[in-house]
Parts: C-alpha cells; sequence; structure tokens
C-alpha cells in the first residue's frame, strides 16, 4: 500500500488509512442501528407491554404478569394453541409426506422434470390471500364442491366443514399442505439427488427393491434435510395468520383461531394490548422452542463433521 | 444446497421384467398428472369463474362446465368496482402495492449488498457477531413488531401511507438481505480483492469495479425474495393501512371477505387473480433463482 502511495505526504496518509478502516463500519452502522431498533428494542418494548399495565392505550407502570394469567384462563387462548397444535401437526407431517411422495414420484427419471417441479411449488409463490380465498370459495357449500355434487345429481350431497365447527381446521390443514407440500417436495428432491449414487447402485446390485432402496438407503441418509424442512414448516405453522384469515376468518364461531389471530385481535380490534402482547411473547417462546434446538442441532453436527474430518 | 439439476444417473424403476416396468413407469405418470390436477385446479377454478355471467355462478356454483363468457367481470374489476368505498375497481390498491414493494424491494436490496460486502470482506473485530445480531430479525415474528411500529409509525405521520409501509418492508428486509449477500460474497476468493487493496483501491472502488459486476445472480435472487415477500404480505397492511391507502392483499378481504348481502364472485375472481399475477411472472421467469432463494432463505 505504501509503495502505491509514497507520494503523499505522511500525515494525509495515515488520515486516508484510518478513513479507510473505518468506512466499513461506518457504512454498517445504520444497518446495526435499524437492528438494535428491530431486534432489541421491539422485543424488550413487547415484553415491558406485556408486563405493565396496559390495556386499551400504553401504561409503562409495572404490573405483574396478570396479563399471562389471564390470557392463560382465557378460553379462546385455549381454542387457539390447541388448534395450533392439532394444525401445526397434521399440517407439517401431512407436507412431509406429501412432499417426500411427490419427490420420489419425479425422481424416477421422468420426462418433464421441470413442468411437473412448477405445477406442485407455484403455489408457493402466491399469497396467503390468495390460497385463502381461492379455498374458501371451493370449501364453501353454497359455492364449491358441495355445489357441484348436488348439480350432479347428488341431492344429499354434503361436504361442509368449513361452516362446521368441529371440522374447519381440517380446511385450513388442506389450503396449507396445498400451498406447503411443493416447497417439501423442492428441498427433498435436491437432498435425493445429492445422495452417493453408487451406494444406491450398490444396493440395486444386491437385488433390493426399488421401494426397499428408498426406505432403507435414500431416505434415512437425507434424515438432515427432513429435520431442516420439518424446523421451516414449524415455523410456518406458529406464525399462520393470512391463511386463517382468508379462508376462514377465525370461524365459525372461535372454531379456527390461532395464537397469531388472537393477537391482531385483542391488539387492535379489543383494545387490550397488555394482553395481546403477553400472547406475543407465547409465540416468540414457541418460535424459540422450535430453533433454539435446532440451532444446538446443527452446531453439534458441524462440531461433529469437524471431528471426522 | 446445490440447485436440483442433477439427474439420476441410474432409472431406480429398472428392477424387475419389462412388464413391471411399463406398468411401474405408468403407474408414476397417473399419480403425477392427478397431483398436478391437484395443485392446479383452484387456480384454474378462479380463472375460469373470472370470465363467467353472474347469475350462472349463482345457479351452479363455481365448478361447473362455463356455458357463459364474459369479459365484463375484468373490466369492472380492473376499472369501475367499488371497493371500500372507491370506484375504480382493485387497479388502485394493484398500484399501491407496486408503490409499496418496488421501493421497499430497491432499498433493503441494495443496503443489503453494501451490508454483504463489509460482513464478507471488511471484517472487522466483532463483525461475525454483528452478523449474527442481524440475522436474527430474519426469525422475529410480525406479532413482536405490531405495538413498536404502531408507536412509531403514528409519532413520525406515518401511520396509513404507503411510505410507512416502505419503512416497515425496508428495516425488516434488511436482514434478509444482508444474510443472502453476506453468504454469497463469502464465497469469492480473498485473493481478489487483498490484490485490489494493494493496487491502491479504496472501499468504493473495490465494491463498484470488483464485487457489483460479481453480483447480478444474488441481486436477482434477493430481488425476487423481497419482491414475492413484500408483495404477498398481509399483516402489515391490513393493520397499518386502510381505505384507499390499503395494498392489494387486505383490499382484496375487504373486497371478498366484506358484509354485503350480495356477492360478485365473477369480479372477486377477477381481483384474486390480479393480486395473484405479479408473483406467478416473477417464479415463472425467475424459477431457478425462486428456487435458490428458497433454499437459501429457508435452511440458512
Amino acid at each position: 500500500m505504501t509503495l502505491a502511495l509514497d507520494h503523499r505526504s505522511d500525515s494525509s496518509l495515515a488520515w486516508r488509512n484510518r478513513l479507510a478502516a473505518w468506512t466499513p463500519r461506518l457504512v454498517l452502522l445504520p444497518t446495526i442501528l435499524a437492528s438494535v431498533l428491530y431486534v432489541l428494542i421491539f422485543t424488550l418494548w413487547t415484553l415491558w407491554i406485556s408486563v405493565s399495565n396496559s390495556t386499551l392505550l400504553p401504561n409503562l407502570t409495572y404490573g405483574g404478569f396478570k396479563h399471562y394469567v389471564a390470557l392463560w384462563n382465557h378460553q379462546r387462548w385455549t381454542i387457539a394453541y390447541t388448534n395450533l397444535f392439532v394444525f401445526g401437526s397434521l399440517y407439517v407431517l401431512g407436507s412431509l409426506i406429501l412432499g417426500t411422495f411427490l419427490a420420489i414420484l419425479i425422481d424416477q427419471r421422468v420426462r418433464g422434470e421441470s413442468v411437473w417441479r412448477a405445477i406442485y411449488l407455484y403455489p408457493l409463490a402466491i399469497s396467503f390471500v390468495v390460497t385463502g380465498t381461492s379455498w374458501r370459495w371451493i370449501l364453501d357449500p353454497s359455492t364449491g364442491i358441495e355445489a357441484m355434487l348436488r348439480n350432479m345429481g347428488f341431492e344429499n350431497a354434503s361436504f361442509d366443514w368449513i361452516v362446521n365447527r368441529d371440522m374447519a381446521i381440517y380446511c385450513v390443514v388442506i389450503a396449507g399442505m396445498w400451498q406447503a407440500s411443493g416447497f417439501a417436495m423442492a428441498l427433498i428432491l435436491a437432498g435425493l439427488r445429492s445422495v452417493d449414487q453408487d451406494l444406491i447402485k450398490a444396493a440395486q446390485i444386491d437385488g433390493a427393491s426399488m421401494a426397499r432402496i428408498y426406505r432403507r438407503v435414500v431416505l434415512p441418509s437425507i434424515r438432515p434435510i427432513f429435520v431442516a424442512v420439518l424446523v421451516i414448516l414449524l415455523q410456518f405453522a406458529i406464525k399462520t395468520f393470512d391463511l386463517v384469515y382468508a379462508l376462514t376468518g377465525g370461524g365459525p364461531g372461535l372454531s379456527t383461531n390461532v395464537p397469531a389471530i388472537y393477537v391482531y385481535d385483542l391488539m387492535f380490534q379489543r383494545g387490550q394490548i397488555g394482553q395481546g402482547a403477553a400472547a406475543a411473547i407465547m409465540i416468540l417462546l414457541a418460535l424459540a422452542a422450535v430453533l433454539v434446538p435446532y440451532a444446538l442441532y446443527m452446531a453439534w453436527r458441524q462440531r461433529r463433521e469437524a471431528a471426522n474430518g | 444446497m446445490a440447485d436440483v439439476t442433477l439427474a439420476r444417473d441410474f432409472d431406480p424403476l429398472a428392477t424387475g421384467g419389462l412388464r413391471r416396468k411399463v406398468r411401474a413407469k405408468t403407474l408414476v405418470y397417473v399419480l403425477l398428472t392427478l397431483f398436478a390436477a391437484f395443485y392446479l385446479i383452484p387456480i384454474l377454478i378462479v380463472l375460469l369463474n373470472s370470465f363467467r355471467e353472474l347469475p350462472e355462478i349463482n345457479r351452479t356454483g363455481f365448478f361447473a362446465i362455463p356455458r357463459s363468457f364474459s369479459v365484463q367481470p375484468w373490466n369492472e374489476a380492473l376499472n369501475t368496482f367499488c371497493v371500500v368505498g372507491t370506484c375504480e375497481g382493485i387497479r388502485p390498491f394493484f398500484l399501491n402495492s407496486i408503490l409499496m414493494a418496488v421501493p421497499a424491494t430497491a432499498i433493503s436490496t441494495a443496503i443489503g449488498l453494501v451490508n454483504g460486502y463489509i460482513l464478507s470482506m471488511w471484517r472487522f473485530r466483532g463483525s461475525e457477531w454483528l452478523f449474527g445480531f442481524i440475522t436474527l430479525g430474519v426469525f422475529l415474528p410480525a406479532q413482536m413488531t405490531l405495538l413498536p411500529w404502531a408507536y412509531i409509525l403514528g409519532n413520525a405521520g406515518l401511520t396509513n401511507t404507503i411510505t410507512g409501509l416502505v419503512l416497515i418492508h425496508t428495516v425488516q428486509g434488511l436482514s434478509f438481505t444482508t444474510l443472502f449477500c453476506r453468504n454469497y460474497f463469502v464465497n469469492i476468493p480473498d485473493d481478489l480483492i487483498k490484490a485490489a487493496r494493494i493496487d491502491g483501491a479504496g472501499f468504493w472502488r473495490i465494491f463498484r469495479r470488483i464485487v457489483l459486476p460479481l453480483s447480478p445472480p444474488i441481486v436477482i435472487v434477493t430481488v425476487i425474495w423481497q419482491f414475492t415477500g413484500i408483495w404477498n404480505d398481509f399483516i402489515y397492511g391490513v393493520i397499518f393501512s386502510s381505505g384507499d391507502k390499503q395494498p392489494i392483499t387486505s383490499a382484496l378481504i375487504a373486497l371478498t371477505a366484506g358484509a354485503t348481502s350480495v356477492r360478485y364472485h365473477n369480479v372477486e375472481a377477477a381481483a384474486v387473480l390480479m393480486a395473484a399475477v405479479p408473483p406467478l411472472l416473477v417464479y415463472l421467469f425467475g424459477g431457478k433463482y425462486f428456487m435458490r432463494g428458497l433454499t437459501q432463505g429457508a435452511v440458512k
């Protein structure tokens, strides 16, 4: 560096060097400030509101854990997190199984592979609002499948899940799987292609059937990908808001309420921002319960790989 | 993670006799077609019904062979239909979404590029730690940010403005764009940068001359990811905007799920497609890059 710049005076050179050393930090500063605001201050803010005396308006005096107590005594919250467990487990497992099945189908050296892939994956590109609205029409008895069956002459045909309190949550599962299973397919297919071909050939020469090769050789070797897809889908499930809002609006009654809808409702419809913040903290904890073990698992795997060379 | 470009160099179905092979292949294609129908039918139904006349839809529902054809629903959806008090169809909301998504995508991508460049090639003490901190924003659920944003937008006079939504999506997007760009630039060989520094090139010169020309792939990935994410967002739109300031997603809910006695399903179907088209176009034309963003953004 000095070679190229030695015609300048020493002091100006020192000044330039110092400025150059600080430029990256200065340029990064706005993002650091934005991140401190977004990640740290916003989190502490909501956390504080959740233990304050706030109801309709922010009241920053400390109020203890009364909002959490109220939350867990609220029947609607019980419905919301029970729904999250039902919806979350069916949606995640359903998308994983369907995605794996589709990935294996596409893996059979089929013609037009990219076309099949594009068809299965496109729902991921569109908004949950579009998905929810389309499926609302399909599942609504007056416009969708039930109307079709009755027009075809099945006078007594009935498919009213979406207006049935006991079944509506399964409608959310169907629409959610429609949107996310292609995503599982894409990641799992990428995984299938990364499996060592010699391993498969060896199994084939041993005379193992296709089903057996997948079950015993291919799928076990991409376990990390299943874990990754599982974690991502769980994250989607916990954050689910738009899909339910567009598909059922949380109803009929309270039957498809989920935590994210509950937060929105308390904060912006009912003026209970303290309890809404407490529910938001619960969502954050649920995410942490999924992501922290995953981060530890990844760190453990990396260390093991490093140890094994 | 690699793109899905490798093809199998063996055929998993090539076990057993010829007849078994043919039967298995047929079954595979039958299943592929059935599943394709499952994924395509919802959007096709919406498309077909956007061209049908209303009395016919009211009589038979959405699932019927169309017996009428009319572009009137599209005309109304684009130009004249009344949505939340404005009678110019869904078009103004479509425009709102563009005015929201384009600046927010451009700004967050531009800043993310520079951030990624710094965090990979100008590392300083604590920069790895900062990178980890910035990426935490990726995981923060929207619910945690709603009250603070309401306060900030209110005090800045940005409630119910497109500018407010641009601000939210820019700040929220920085964690993604920084993550994408940093992970991309980290693979550029250090020697290139070292050589440039020895030649006396400064921070911005290296960025302009070396890093930017290498950036198009990651810029495309980032732009696609940001644009579709912001376009499809609903929660910030529905909370922080109302009336004629809403983006298309929340206007769509007001249109299709609002409390009215008469439903205009054909117009609503056309409006739903308008909301779906921009991200679908991005998906169709940027397929490979869409996929790449997906694996990077998701698996992290």
